[in-house]
């Protein structure tokens, strides 16, 4: 293996999660009963027509602006032509020659350096149904159909080649899911079908800088199996070309079960899809005033704010890291840094207490009734003395499942610390005197007996006694007495 | 050029999911062989330099043309149409006996003539009753309501079963209306029933129907043209009032022609296509059979407009066609294309057509030749642009979803093959074959992306044209209606019908055929007038005068006698 490099290039289909299908006007809901999403138009009925979803091409242009991409002022659609019965009309509709976006680049962070890969397209098409067979209805005499997928519209991401492991191509799907989730144009649920990466991967011997014959895999629903079909690839290119023979170029599929991949079809099948531009439909024209109304909704990307908070807020890189993994999460976080101006104080807060009630409740951070306004009352009134760090865990919670802010929630159930000094001396007299032998250690020598008295006064006073000044106080009680 | 062996028509064949005997496949070779031969002629063309034509309005950005008309004052002339609007209105007929009349002129003559697939009588009378009671009311009733009208088959109507002459589409019912049906029925039309056609609307003498052939009303020995031959024929046989076609290169007009009503081609994009089965999506246009201009008029005021279905349809405000029925056609130039009066043209026909221009000349119009240089490349153009478009429109029909299924397949390939060789017609077979050849891998460039740019040249000749003068006028159709069965084993020589009506089509033009004469067998002649695009008011107005200083248009054919 050590002879050769591995070059992957990778094709992402994002399913773009606009309320409407690319060319009609129905919508898709995942699991919906089988053909429940359908209309003439994505059935492919005789005389009807497609007609573009002007949202699939605002978030097309988002994704490619998102993506460092040029957009094409006036691309069109094209006719893929083949037969296979997921697809209605027996030919996709697609771009060709003349893709919405074009020369873009996705960086991201891959073994603690920053990789930069270049796109060569990002185009808009349609998905397909799917058949149902065997496997799931136990009938082999026949097959179904499912055409609710069919007509939604499909981003189509292509990457140069220019990855050389498994693992960095896995980055860098990361890296285009977290582009697409953050700019709200598709869920990239995986296991949905919402997100499907395919690479192609050939192998050449170190050094040289022609590219070897490549093979398409398909049929991954997981980073998981992505990278365990790709390391079956190599491993297998290696081999051919170790016992001086050629790797064919094909499509292959990949079986999960047995973790091999499979040819998907035959030589003599080979691809001649006609292209012709799609008569149906005009050409697309993007005005710099439509480019321009696009930029402004274009949301900081995970990178960069990464950056911005590792610099701005002086968070480590591993928080922040986990701070930007989702764009709610870090909106949250960026609005409560800013409220409160204290950027680790409130990092601790959600990673900590707040990521702990989150996963509890299953939830997301857009879902929970605690707002950043919630945060930054509840830092307040720690950095004023108004209550104990304990004491705001409790009220943490207590807004966590009722979504009041906290000093209403101190002000209800009286949780304001005591800082009254007499007060507070009243009570550790007290605590001295009934519990003797603890005292008696203490003033022998055994400092760490005040942690038990310290916590007999904050049991006494049920956590509201300043702590500071109860161990002042017991201090000077125990010293002079 | 490419030879043209049997180990690539069978690899054609395999893409386009069709499978041919042995000798099937020899007959298919030797075809493709002298049809590809003949488009070959486009290579005498260079066109390096010139960029393609996919779409007639690409953009959909588009300025009018200039709406100045002659610079005297001419006023239109009060609306009279062919059918009784005003004895509807006035109560003096009712529309439940308007149908019944149509009804009953069917039950007399469409033995002879088979202009229909389907019937819809029931239907008809349910909508001339609804019709009736509008008028009792004394509501305002738009221009067509009442009106018997036919519809070519291959316009989906809800409900009522669309075959567009196809055993492929035999069971087909439709569960919408066309864009066109919908205004139509907003109208108040009474629909009498489906039109034959030539299978898939590929034709020229709706010989290529697989239910039936249509007779000419004019001699029920002759074709009535095609594809919309149906369509023209129940016009000329008055089993309906006025009809629907469509028209891909010639379609309606053609057929107008041959048998002598009038038939409209709109400009490409003035009429939604939404519901229109599609054979060439870049070609294909809706339009009116009538029995005058006037007819013609209130047909187009019904159905033009853009639609949000069709993305070519084009967003030009739509004019009241009415407007144009001026008896006038002083300051007006007419060219004359010296390439459309070649040796292939019928003698008689060229008479008649000189002859109709003579009659506009002496209205005070300017008659002037003019040259449309690539006019002889149209025919080629055309069989590479439409079959390559329709190889792709027509592979939804798969046995999968909807329509005829082979019964007993192996697999899932056999059982595209058989569906689809069992269930369509040979022309439609081979124009597959030839569109899924003309885009193949290898062959691309050679002939789609070639046709394509000459398609440019064709309409650049056009707009040259269009800078001289206010409308072209032409013969429909070299040759008068010819005998059934005469060109059915000569697919090119039918192809070469479609010579004076191809070129406009590839332009996206606005094209009538109106009545002019007839030749000593009696037959009828057609005279096209085509326009600039969007400018259906200039041709009307020229159409409408010469109509109004003419009678050919009130000659009826005897039918069976």
């Amino acid at each position: 293996m050590e002879k050769y490099e591995i070059v992957i290039g990778l094709e992402i289909h994002a399913e773009l999660c606009t309320e409407s299908k690319l060319f009609c006007n129905c919508a898709y809901i995942f699991g919906a009963l089988a053909n429940d999403c359908t209309c003439p138009i994505c059935l492919g009925m005789p005389g009807t027509l497609p007609v573009i979803n002007r949202r699939a091409v605002e978030f097309s242009v988002r994704a490619g602006l998102a993506m460092g991409c040029e957009i094409t002022p006036s691309s069109k659609f094209d006719r893929k032509n083949y037969f296979y019965p997921d697809l209605p009309k027996n030919y996709q509709i697609s771009q060709y020659d003349i893709p919405l976006c074009q020369n873009g680049q996705v960086s991201f962070e891959f073994e603690g350096e920053l990789r930069t890969v270049a796109l060569r397209r990002i185009h808009l098409e349609e998905d397909a149904g799917k058949s149902i067979h065997a496997e799931v209805t136990g009938d082999p005499t026949r097959s179904f159909m499912d055409f609710n997928r069919a007509g939604v519209p499909l981003l189509e991401i292509v990457s140069e080649p220019e990855l050389h492991s498994p693992e960095e191509a896995i980055a860098y799907c990361r890296a285009v899911k977290e582009i697409l989730e953050y700019i709200e144009v598709s869920d990239c649920n995986m296991e949905e079908g919402s997100l499907r990466c395919e690479p192609n991967l050939s192998l050449r011997p170190k050094g040289s800088k022609e590219l070897g014959t490549r093979t398409e895999i398909k049929n991954k629903n997981s980073f998981q199996e992505l990278i365990d079909a790709m390391e079956y690839e190599v491993k297998r290119q290696a081999r051919i070309l170790d016992a001086g023979e050629e790797v064919v170029q094909e499509t292959l599929l990949f079986d999960a079960s047995t973790g091999k991949t499979v040819a998907m079809r035959g030589k003599e099948e080979a691809d001649d899809y006609r292209y012709f531009p799609e008569p149906d439909l005009v050409h697309v024209q993007i005005s710099d005033e439509w480019i321009e109304e696009s930029q402004p909704t274009l949301p900081e990307l995970p990178a960069a704010r990464r950056k911005r908070f590792i610099s701005d807020y002086d968070i480590s890189p591993d928080n922040a890291e986990f701070l930007t993994n989702t764009r709610p999460l870090a909106e949250f976080f960026d609005e409560a840094a800013r409220l409160s101006g204290e950027p680790t104080t409130c990092a601790n807060w959600i990673m900590g207490d707040l990521t702990r009630l989150l996963n509890t409740a299953e939830i997301e951070i857009q879902d929970a009734k605690v707002t950043p306004a919630h945060l930054n009352e509840l830092i307040q009134l720690i950095g004023d003395a108004t209550i104990s760090g304990k004491i705001a865990k409790s009220v943490l919670d207590d807004a966590f499942e009722t979504g009041k802010m906290p000093k209403q929630i101190v002000s209800e159930k009286g949780l304001a610390q005591i800082t009254d000094t007499s007060e507070i001396e009243t009570i550790v007299l007290q605590v001295v005197e009934e519990n003797p032998g603890p005292a008696q250690d203490y003033r022998d020598g055994t400092k760490k007996a005040i942690g038990f008295l310290v916590g007999q006064v904050m049991r006494a006073t049920r956590g509201k006694a300043n702590p500071q000044l109860v161990n002042e106080i017991l201090t000077r009680v125990l010293s002079t007495d | 050029m490419a030879t043209i062996t049997t180990e690539g028509v069978r690899h054609v064949a395999n893409l386009a999911r069709l499978e041919f005997n042995k000798e099937e496949m020899e007959h298919f070779t030797d075809q493709l062989a002298r049809i590809l031969g003949y488009i070959g002629k486009l290579n005498e063309l260079e066109t390096d330099e010139v960029p393609p034509t996919s779409h007639i309005h690409p953009h959909q950005v588009f300025i009018m043309g200039s709406e100045t008309e002659a610079s005297h004052v001419a006023k239109p002339d009060v609306v009279k149409p062919s059918y009784p609007r005003e004895e509807l209105r006035a109560r003096e007929i009712t529309a439940v006996e308007l149908t019944e009349s149509v009804y009953a002129r069917i039950a007399e003559v469409e033995p002879h003539v088979k202009g229909y697939l389907t019937l819809t009588k029931d239907l008809a009378l349910e909508q001339a009753s609804r019709a009736d009671a509008g008028f009792q009311n004394g509501d305002d009733m738009p221009a067509l309501a009442g009106i018997p009208i036919a519809i070519k088959d291959v316009i989906c109507t809800k409900g009522v079963r669309t075959t567009c002459a196809s055993k492929i589409l035999e069971t087909f019912v439709p569960p919408y209306d066309a864009t066109v049906m919908k205004k139509l029925h907003a109208q108040g039309i009474v629909m009498i029933g489906k039109t034959n056609m030539d299978e898939f609307a590929m034709g020229s003498s709706t010989e290529n129907s697989a239910y039936q052939i249509t007779h000419n009303p004019w001699d029920l020995d002759t074709i009535p043209g095609g594809s919309s031959g149906g369509s023209a024929a129940v016009v000329s046989a008055d089993t309906a009032i006025c009809s629907l076609g469509s028209d891909t290169g010639g379609s309606i007009r053609q057929p107008a022609a041959l048998c002598g009503v009038v038939g409209m081609k709109p400009t490409y994009g003035r009429v939604s296509r939404y519901g229109l089965v599609a054979f060439a999506s870049s070609l294909d246009q809706i339009g009116p059979f009538t029995k005058d201009v006037t007819d013609c008029a209130l047909l187009l005021n019904a159905i033009c407009g853009s639609d949000t279905m069709d993305a070519t349809s084009v967003d030009v405000p739509v004019p009241d066609f009415t407007q144009s029925l001026i008896n006038d056609v002083k300051g007006l130039k007419i060219g004359i294309p010296k390439e459309y009066f070649t040796p292939a043209l019928d003698s008689e026909i060229a008479q008649q057509v000189h002859t109709a221009t003579a009659v506009l000349e002496a209205l005070g119009a300017t008659v002037e030749e003019i040259s449309l240089p690539h006019t002889e490349y149209a025919i080629a153009t055309y069989y590479i642009i439409a079959p390559a478009e329709a190889s792709a429109n027509l592979a939804r029909y798969d046995g999968v979803r909807y329509g005829y299924r082979n019964e007993n397949p192996e697999d899932l390939i056999d059982m595209y093959k058989r569906t689809r060789s069992e269930a369509f017609g040979e022309e439609v077979k081979r124009r597959i074959m030839i569109g899924t050849f003309a885009l193949s891998a290898g062959y691309q460039d050679a002939y789609y992306r070639k046709a394509q740019k000459v398609r440019t040249l064709i309409k650049s000749d056009f707009d040259a044209a269009f800078e001289k003068v206010d409308v072209i006028a032409t013969p429909t159709s070299p040759t008068p209606a010819f005998k059934i069965g005469e060109r059915t084993d000569d697919p090119l020589q039918m192809y070469l019908s479609d010579v004076m009506t191809t070129p406009a089509s590839h332009a996206g033009l606005p094209g009538i055929s109106v009545p002019c004469g007839f030749v000593k067998n009696g037959l009828p002649v057609g005279l096209q007038l085509l326009g600039a695009p969007f400018a259906e008011k200039k041709v009307l107005r020229v159409a409408y005068t010469f109509e109004q200083n003419t009678d050919h248009h009130r000659q009826k054919p005897k039918i069976g006698t």
